[in-house]
């Protein structure tokens, strides 16, 4: 049960396409835009699905996306500009550095792995917010990247069935 | 001789390397965002492509409230209704007072040559939502620069002041709280008019008069108005009531906490004042004459010792 629901052990999957990729990522910018009463303890769906890219395709999903989408939330979220920016090309680069050893856990052990992702990132917007002379706005958003770590499972099983293939069973295969 | 990888190996530059250029790329953002505000361009383009999906995202939230609206109660209405006409006679009796009383005191004003009050005009506004920003106190408005808003107008609601228009986009509005950390209104004692500045305090919804002396002159219950002196915000608005004092002999300046008059952190349908007439400028020899008098001695600026030389 243990090797089964690890993606490691899964089916061969589709290749996937660009265009469920920019599909997922403008679902995300939609979640995030949504007016949530209280914005500290929303998951950042676009770092969450920007983490589930850049692990699962590292060649594609980069720094560069990571980059673009985080000035698009400063923009946004009328945050200073940069804050996210920052903080998502980080992200991006300790996710893609973590993603060849992430996929071997189970979808819990990955969501630990997530969870730590998530609360790098924050850290960053953090640092840089104090730097620029704001004031430390409470523990309430460390809630918001384990809240999004917890819907790691969910992200995974939503975004990887456009590359699952129907079961087929072939009976005159030779193998 | 060189080594290239064939193409189908190329991946581009290290991981390092791009890490380097993003971060460098942002921090230069930020600086330039945060100390000398250049990005206000860039930041107005961006604006445009992403207004779009904000306006899709608050699309449910206010489908939900006009099918709730639909469905509301005869009975519920016809009160409201009741309650309106009520309200609105109350006002308009209170309207007619105040024009005589504004007449009159134009015509005091002009009996004693001061300045008149220009005319205020004011556009009211939807709020769509919380500003999404933990760092920050502030609410975003369903009107915008095409509607003729301004950033560094006055927003208030019926009870008072509740903040600052600060970023004017196309078709909405970014309004800074009072209470956020950053933002300070000059405000004058109803009771003696006594002057001072209120500076939001942060999380806890409070405002807080600074740089008062412990023996100044205020006391529990104190209503503060603006006092205009700024030019920003129009005289006579109420923004606040002192909730609390501290005087501590340890201290040169008094601790006094406010609570707001206006509805800042709750409420739905804000006033944003502006006026299409600048005020006077400041009077240019003033300065040196002031220092003159006073016989300070100050470091003569490089004019000043430009013309002395």
């Amino acid at each position: 049960m243990q090797l089964s629901d690890s993606p490691a052990a899964q089916r061969i999957l589709l290749p996937v396409r660009t265009s469920t990729i920019l599909a997922s990522f403008a679902v995300a910018l939609l979640a995030n835009f949504l007016p949530w009463r209280n914005v500290a303890l929303a998951p950042d769906f676009v770092a969450l699905v920007l983490a589930f890219w850049c692990i699962h395709q590292p060649r594609l999903v980069g720094l560069g996306a990571g980059w673009l989408l985080g000035l698009l939330i400063d923009v946004g979220n009328g945050v200073l500009l940069g804050q996210h920016a920052l903080a998502y090309a980080l992200l991006a680069f300790a996710a893609i550095s973590l993603s060849r050893r992430v996929l071997w856990f189970s979808l819990w052990g990955q969501a630990l792995h997530v969870a730590a992702l998530l609360l790098f990132a924050q850290g960053v917007a953090l640092l840089v917010r104090l730097a620029a002379g704001a004031e430390f706005p409470g523990w309430a958003i460390a809630v918001g990247p384990l809240a999004g770590a917890a819907l790691w499972p969910l992200v995974t099983l939503l975004l990887l069935l456009p590359q699952r293939r129907p079961v087929e069973v072939d009976e005159t295969r030779a193998i | 001789m060189e080594h290239t990888p064939p193409p189908f190996f190329n991946r581009g530059p290290a991981p390092l390397v791009r890490l380097a250029f993003f971060a460098s790329l942002s921090l230069a953002l930020l600086v330039l965002d945060a100390r000398f505000r250049y990005a206000e361009n860039l930041r107005s383009v961006v604006a445009l492509a992403v207004y779009p999906l904000q306006a899709l995202a608050t699309l449910p939230a206010a489908l939900g409230e006009r099918i709730g609206g639909y469905f509301a109660s005869q009975a519920q209405l016809r009160q409201e209704n009741a309650e309106l006409r009520a309200r609105l006679l109350a006002a308009s009796q209170a309207a007619q007072r105040y024009e005589a009383s504004q007449a009159e005191a134009d015509e005091l004003r002009r009996l004693i040559g001061a300045a008149q009050r220009l005319a205020v005009r004011a556009t009211p506004a939807e709020i769509l939502y919380n500003g999404r920003d933990p760092y920050a106190r502030k609410v975003v408005i369903d009107k915008g620069s095409e509607h003729g808003l301004r950033a560094g107008a006055p927003v208030i609601d019926e009870a008072g002041v509740i903040g600052q228009l600060t970023r004017a986009h196309a078709l909405m509005s970014e309004v800074t709280l009072l209470t956020d950390k950053d933002q300070a209104i000059p405000v004058q004692v109803l009771r003696n008019g006594l002057r001072a500045i209120a500076f939001g305090a942060g999380s806890s919804g409070m405002l807080e008069l600074r740089f008062m002396a412990a023996n100044a002159e205020i006391q529990n219950g104190d209503r503060l108005v603006t006092s205009g002196i700024d030019g920003t915000y129009p005289p006579g608005l109420p923004v606040a009531t002192v909730a609390r004092i501290e005087r501590d002999s340890a201290y040169a300046f008094a601790r006094i906490v406010c609570q707001p008059a206006a509805a800042v952190e709750g409420g739905r349908y804000v006033l944003v004042l502006g006026s299409d007439a600048r005020p006077a400028p400041y009077p240019e020899a003033a300065g040196p004459a002031r220092d003159k008098r006073s016989g300070k001695t100050r470091r003569p600026r490089r004019k000043d010792a430009n013309a002395a030389q």
